[in-house]
């Protein structure tokens, strides 16, 4: 192991906002992984008999109006919402990268034009907005939601792809990477790419926390994923009428966004400071 | 500290300050809550019920009106004689009756509201009411002879509909906006999206209303309902949409909940025609698979009446067959490998907005994935349930209340959204059109009912309650829904 990477560990176990948001982040990680084997009860059979039943042994979280456990709901919820963010994210990463070296590689000309006053376009509509018209033509489910969040994080990383790239491209080694004869594509994914690993990394996190709060506003609203899939969102949007007498079946699911959101932002703002080694010294 | 105690003793010093104001001013207004906001104002040209909820018995009076209980009672006829053959009804109207406009209200007007319901292009929902008329002829101002081609012994039912209301041709240009009828309220002004005022008609023909003004809120949250409820904004709440919140009006000494039943046969409605539903057997699992008290207890917190046809479980005609359905799972999985269906399968659940159907449909689709039946929920909004659902016949299963009274007769309409054509049904329909003799009718009706049931048609869950909260004070409300109205005519409020 190098000292660099040595360094960084060190650094990694001293910031507590990233200890703080990876613990967060793996313990709904974590309790959606575990819901593929197992959850405490099932949460397709309903049991209107128990329902509403506050905190108990049997039910740890309480029951909701259906007789369903709200632990194995909210362990189940988290992975719709785990899902739906981490594919949004991977569309925004997955076309936005490729557009932002693009835009990079061929600084000024046309296609650097096309490319970015098209992420503007896609910008200057509230995305909430955008995401609920596509849920209203196509109809609502998961899988609209995750295109509709998807959409929008493309502009978001290939903006940041551009301008990270650009700033490496009147590097010296690039200069001399292209003396040596690469073409543009092969410069920008051996050399540039390798270089905005560490931004791309802090924006995606930020970007699933987005996604995870968009994913929650769809389905609060009816858009996202449809009964009987849990979602967070819709167990907030079932307990609205309920909150006077069973809060419990608002405040459960609500701490699952409210947690999730913060491990991921705080992680993010943890692997930022990690990575920008100016800030690591100032640690120090 | 002090401090802090003197200001609470002021702003409850002014609170007791304003609340004696509103005692002294004899507490003549109210504040009634509504779901739903009218479309427009006119109940003779528009399916919605939010029309009638303001202004049937209110504003518009027909020939009969309905009483609470589902009775007919005169209305501005004040008696009429039916000839024996049951085709010719002479009606004997009020005299003195006034329109809110100053015009009078006589035999022309009753012609011209009739003539309009029934012409070939009245925009009138329900044209069927007027179907069996013939001919209407006014004899004088206050008589009026309507002639029917055959005899329809629904007939005066019929005209106390919110659809035959009597309007006037003065005023019929602007009924959408501006309704001008006979009732003891005259509309006073409308706030879009907001609310409608209606205040006191001096000139009433008959007993005045004790209310001088009354204001119609509309309120489509039910969160925001029961705020407004609890905060005292709203005196009555008319049909209030979440009856998980009931219970806590009710331990609440201020306000009063009142339970009673409506016309809304709650149904699992099934497309007829859409395989694998065409075939009886499968239509037959399904209603052994539902579990009707469990969707009564889970979606409707235990409000509501079991239903095994269609029909109202209040009405005296009515079978209870609820035993050609009774909850059970084995049967169902049975009779679903005896149509070739072992194995289950898939099929789509479409349910409107109001929370019977989407909590309902939750329990029901968790209820048939017990059998092997795969129902794919999706969510839609009035306007898509309409235009898919009910105009577009593109579903296999949906939940939905039918509020009109009497309304067997949906099942005689082979292109009826559930597309159930059966011609013995149909012949028995026309057969009860035109039966006059009360005992047949009943009979004819019981054998409807039971051919439907034992069809299958539709999954039949239970009777909708009218669920509506009101301040204790308030006197004289509709406990039970017979038709969609808020009838104002006779509340007060007790001191």
């Amino acid at each position: 192991m190098s000292a660099a990477e040595i360094s960084l560990r060190k650094a990694a176990l001293r910031s507590r906002s990233l200890m703080i948001g990876l613990v967060l982040t793996l313990v709904f990680a974590g309790g959606a992984l575990i819901s593929f084997l197992w959850t405490p009860y099932d949460i397709l059979t309903l049991d209107i008999a128990n329902k509403i039943k506050l905190p108990s042994g049997a039910h740890p979280l309480g029951t909701d109006h259906f007789g369903r456990d709200i632990l194995s709901m909210i362990m189940v919820g988290a992975r719709t919402s785990i899902a739906v963010a981490l594919v949004a994210v991977g569309i925004g990463m997955g076309l936005g990268v490729p557009l932002g070296l693009a835009a990079a590689a061929r600084k000024g000309t046309f296609l650097d034009e096309l490319i970015m006053r098209g992420n503007d376009l896609v910008f200057a509509f509230p995305s909430l907005l955008i995401a609920i018209m596509i849920t209203a033509v196509f109809g609502p489910s998961a899988l609209n939601a995750i295109i509709a969040i998807g959409v929008f994080n493309i502009p978001v990383f290939a903006r940041l792809t551009r301008s990270g790239a650009l700033s490496l491209w009147t590097r010296d080694y690039i200069l001399s990477a292209r003396v040596a004869g690469k073409g543009a594509a092969r410069i920008s994914f051996e050399h540039i790419l390798p270089n905005v690993t560490n931004l791309l990394i802090v924006q995606g996190t930020i970007q699933f926390s987005l996604g995870i709060l968009a994913e929650a506003g769809l389905s609060y609203v009816g858009l996202g994923a449809q009964p009987p899939i849990p979602s967070w969102g819709r167990m907030l949007a079932d307990s609205q009428t309920m909150i006077s007498f069973a809060p419990h079946m608002a405040i459960f699911p609500g701490m699952a966004i409210l947690l999730t959101v913060l491990g991921l932002n705080l992680m993010g703002d943890g692997l930022r400071d990690l990575f920008d080694p100016k800030l690591r010294k100032v640690g120090r | 500290m002090i401090l802090k105690s003197l200001n609470i003793g002021l702003i409850s010093a002014a609170a007791l300050a304003a609340s004696i104001g509103m005692v002294q001013a004899g507490q003549s207004d109210i504040v009634v809550g509504m779901q739903l906001e009218p479309p427009h104002l006119d109940p003779t040209s528009a399916a919605a019920g939010a029309i009638d909820s303001v202004v049937y018995s209110n504003v518009f009076e027909g020939l009969t009106r309905f009483g609470w209980d589902g009775s007919v009672n005169p209305g501005l006829a004040a008696s009429w004689d039916i000839s024996d053959d049951g085709l010719v009804y002479t009606f004997h109207l009020r005299s003195g009756v006034k329109f809110h406009d100053g015009t009078t209200m006589d035999g022309e007007d009753v012609k011209f509201s009739l003539d309009r319901a029934r012409a070939e292009d009245s925009a009138n929902a329900q044209k069927g009411l007027f179907a069996a008329i013939d001919s209407i002829e006014v004899v004088n101002p206050t008589t009026v002879k309507v002639t029917l081609s055959a005899p329809t012994g629904n007939f005066l039912f019929n005209m106390a509909w919110g659809d035959a209301v009597i309007v006037a041709p003065e005023s019929i240009e602007n009924i959408k906006t501006n309704p001008v009828g006979t009732g003891a309220f005259t509309f006073s002004n409308w706030v879009q999206g907001d609310q409608i005022v209606i205040i006191r008609n001096d000139d009433y023909w008959g007993t005045p209303a004790r209310l001088e003004s009354a204001t119609f809120k509309f309120i489509s949250d039910p969160t925001a309902a029961f705020a407004a409820v609890m905060a005292e904004d709203v005196d009555v709440f008319s049909g209030f949409p979440a009856p998980e919140n009931l219970p806590q009006f009710d331990a609440d000494p201020r306000f009063t909940v009142l339970v009673g039943s409506t016309e809304g046969e709650t149904i699992l409605s099934t497309n007829n025609k859409m395989p694998p539903f065409d075939n009886v057997l499968v239509r037959e699992a399904v209603a052994h698979a539902i579990d009707r008290q469990a969707i009564i207890d889970g979606a409707m917190f235990g409000y509501g009446t079991p239903i095994g046809t269609h029909f109202a479980p209040h009405n005296p005609d009515y079978v209870d067959l609820t035993g050609n359905s009774q909850y059970d799972p084995d049967k169902a999985r049975a009779l679903l490998a005896e149509a070739g269906f072992a194995d289950g399968f898939t099929t789509t659940l479409k349910l409107p907005p109001p929370s019977y159907a989407r909590r309902g449909g939750e329990i029901i689709a968790a209820q048939l994935r017990e059998v092997g039946i795969n129902a794919e929920i999706s969510n839609l909004e009035w306007a898509q349930w309409l235009e898919q659902v009910f105009r577009g016949k593109d579903f296999g299963l949906t939940i939905v209340s039918h509020t009109e009274p009497m309304d067997i007769g949906i099942y005689a309409k082979p292109d009826y959204y559930f597309q159930y054509d059966n011609a013995a049904f149909q012949t028995l329909m026309s057969d009860l059109n035109a039966e006059t003799d009360p005992a047949m009718r009943s009979e004819i009706l019981k054998k409807a009912q039971t051919i439907i049931s034992e069809d299958y048609v539709n999954g039949y869950l239970f009777q909708l309650a009218a669920l509506s909260v009101a301040n204790s004070k308030v006197v004289g409300l509709w406990e039970n829904a017979p038709t969609q109205a808020t009838d104002l005519t006779a509340v007060y409020w007790a001191d």
